[in-house]
């Protein structure tokens, strides 16, 4: 089983609860700080965003926090580098989130290779889709990491062959639109799930995009395998600076119970 | 480089579809209405006449004799898209896409502009049209051109501002993006370029390659002959694909595409994709883009809003590296200089974007033998860039 297999596997009550931010967001040191913090608070699973400079797929609030991070002047190699000072201490599940162009330019191979000495789990690529995977799947399969494939409400007919061919887990989002705080969310999340299930009964399903309470994420983790929020958590940061720690260790914590405690 | 067995509309390596999953269905949709419609008699007679009655098309092939006689070498005819309604070849791919967006139900139009040429060519098809349109421009840019985001305005349309990023056209266009993902059902993206994901690349330079289906034509009435060379500027692309199309397989036909090289190649305030980029993927498409050593997007700079794009077309990355066409850079300096010659000499005031081709001509032309025949295509005209041109002489004029 793939390392984010294992960690959805070892999630309490079979839920995983997964935290987003963005790296070098107010600091590396901070990030650094962050992810050990909410690893202790009970993420299963932790997605840390390299910054890039037009991610096109964001709402305003980490939109935000990329710029902030690239004003630090973060680069790809800064982020792999504070991962592995981070290893010293912190065993936690990782994985990437950031934009087609980063993976590319740095060399997908080489990207890939190393997430794989940092112990990471692969990366998710909101740019690219179903028919672009096989570029990015092959090296990083190789390396034993797995691109996240992702579904939306207007997939459809597509959820069948993106299931077929997912790896590591289905990334549902809930919602058109971008990433951000969202105070409903309708789409019929179940339906979607079941389509995936029906194909890979194996195969974990989160939702993500638009949650920000633990009554939102516990509603999301019953009818799937679990929760992800980022814009919540981002904007906690932006608005905390480097004194954020504490509150996103009580904010992940409340979060991560209320998914493991659902039945 | 193995591209995926799946994957759609690729130029050489070039191409591709590099977008979110929720816009996915909404592309596939977009590609099945437009090889339907392609192929559909009464959707080109609408086209036709649209094209014929509204543009004004055909636009004149212009024997430039002043020109020809100054420079003293080849034959040089000026292809002028500038005298088409709303002053540009915009008009060209706003209307086809717009007849294709309404035979597939949808009942708005979004759009990204960088000048406002291609924003008041789609306000102006959506009030023709009886469409909802909203279009995208950075603050920057709006500030740049007052002028056109009213003219968008008095057309029926709202202009939205974009503060992300470096507010101007490539964060227009990422912020159209992000507005389609959130409104899918009745709206259509009206691309103004040859970019962005398959289909429209393929789209818009089929809607743009009437400039070239009609140029072939002029130019073999008047000189009964082929062109040795053709060329016009590229930011996307649009009307250098359009302007190239219908010459690609006549190999003697030197097709050379004019990259806006702002203070220089060697400066970082340039627009000079193909000259200063490096294989990326970014806005849909795998192609040449200006970038840092980590992929981040490169802010870009030229005089001209319309080239200020740190990206080109598929199509013309892969002409590239199949020396098919050929792309020079031309800096701001001798594109201001070409704005004002072919004004004095011809009584024809270029957009500054299309100053770029005129600029590279008055280069080549000299050295070419008489019985040579060169085409230039004036993508759009001047009078919206005659303030900023006035500035960058020192002048302090206002609209």
């Amino acid at each position: 089983m793939s390392r984010i297999g294992t960690a959805f596997a070892a999630a309490p009550g079979g839920k995983a609860f997964i935290p987003f931010i963005t790296a070098g967001d107010p600091t590396l040191d901070v990030t650094e700080e962050l992810v050990v913090a909410m690893a202790d608070a009970g993420a299963d699973l932790i997605e840390l965003g390299i910054p890039f400079s037009d991610p096109t797929a964001e709402g305003p609030v980490i939109q935000a926090a990329n710029l902030r991070a690239l004003r630090n002047k973060v680069t790809t190699d800064d982020v792999f580098g504070m991962v592995e000072r981070l290893r010293t201490r912190c065993d936690a599940p990782l994985v990437i989130m950031t934009y087609a162009n980063v993976v590319y330019s740095y060399g997908i191979e080489r990207f890939a290779a190393r997430q794989a000495e940092l112990g990471m789990g692969g990366v998710i690529l909101p740019d690219v889709p179903h028919e672009e995977k096989e570029e990015f799947d092959k090296p990083f399969g190789a390396a034993g990491l797995d691109v996240v494939s992702l579904i939306a409400p207007t997939s459809h007919e597509r959820i069948r062959a993106i299931a077929r061919d997912a790896k590591g887990f289905v990334y549902c989002v809930s919602s058109l639109g971008v990433t951000g705080v969202r105070s409903k969310i309708t789409t019929d999340i179940g339906a979607m799930v079941d389509l995936v299930k029906n194909e890979r009964p194996d195969l974990p399903c989160a939702v993500g995009f638009g949650i920000s309470t633990p009554e939102q994420a516990a509603n999301m983790a019953a009818v799937s395998d679990g929760a992800i929020v980022g814009s919540a958590i981002v904007r906690m940061i932006g608005e905390l600076g480097e004194a954020c720690v504490g509150p996103v260790y009580d904010y992940v914590r409340e979060m991560a119970d209320a998914v493991h405690n659902v039945r | 480089m193995s591209n995926s067995s799946t994957s759609r509309g690729r130029f050489g390596i070039h191409g591709g579809q590099y977008i979110p999953e929720t816009l996915m269905n909404a592309v596939l949709e977009l590609e099945k209405a437009y090889d339907r419609y392609k192929a559909d008699p009464s959707f080109n007679a609408e086209l036709t006449e649209l094209f014929n009655n509204y543009a004004g098309r055909p636009s004149l092939l212009y024997f430039a004799a002043n020109m020809t006689a100054d420079l003293g070498g080849a034959r040089v005819y000026l292809k002028r898209e500038d005298l088409n309604h709303t002053g540009a070849h915009k008009i060209n791919n706003v209307l086809g896409q717009a007849l294709l967006a309404k035979r597939m139900g949808k009942t708005r139009l979004i759009a990204e502009t960088g000048a406002g040429q291609h924003g008041v060519a789609t306000a102006t098809a959506a009030a023709l049209m009886g469409m909802e349109c909203v279009v995208y421009m950075g603050r920057e840019d709006m500030e740049r051109q007052a002028l056109n985001v009213y003219r968008m305005r008095l057309l029926g349309t709202e202009v939205r501002g974009v503060d992300a990023g470096t507010a101007t056209l490539k964060d227009a266009v990422s912020e159209t993006f992000r507005e389609w993902t959130s409104r899918i059902d009745d709206t259509h993206y009206c691309l103004g370029s040859v970019m962005g994901p398959h289909p429209f690349p393929t789209i818009v330079r089929d809607f743009q390659a009437i400039i070239s289906r009609e140029s072939r034509r002029q130019i073999l009435e008047l000189e009964g002959r082929l062109p040795d060379a053709v060329l016009a500027c590229v930011g996307g692309g649009s009307n250098a694909i359009g302007s190239f199309y219908h010459y690609l397989g006549d190999k003697d036909v030197r097709l050379i595409g004019c990259e806006a090289a702002g203070r220089g190649i060697h400066t970082k305030e340039t627009a000079a994709t193909i000259s200063c980029g490096r294989l990326g993927i970014f806005h849909g498409m795998k192609s040449y883009f200006c970038q840092d050593e980590y992929g981040q997007i490169a802010p870009v700079y030229s005089i001209s809003a319309g080239l200020d794009y740190p990206g080109v077309g598929p199509e013309h990355a892969a002409l590239f590296d199949a020396g098919r066409a050929e792309y020079v850079a031309i800096t701001d300096d001798a594109a201001v200089d070409a704005f004002e010659y072919l004004s004095r000499i011809e009584g024809v005031i270029p957009a500054i974007e299309s100053a770029h081709a005129v600029a590279h001509a008055m280069k080549i032309v000299p050295r070419m033998e008489k019985d040579q025949v060169v085409i230039v295509t004036l993508s759009g005209r001047g009078d919206k860039d005659v303030a900023a041109i006035a500035r960058y002489r020192g002048e302090d004029l206002h609209e």
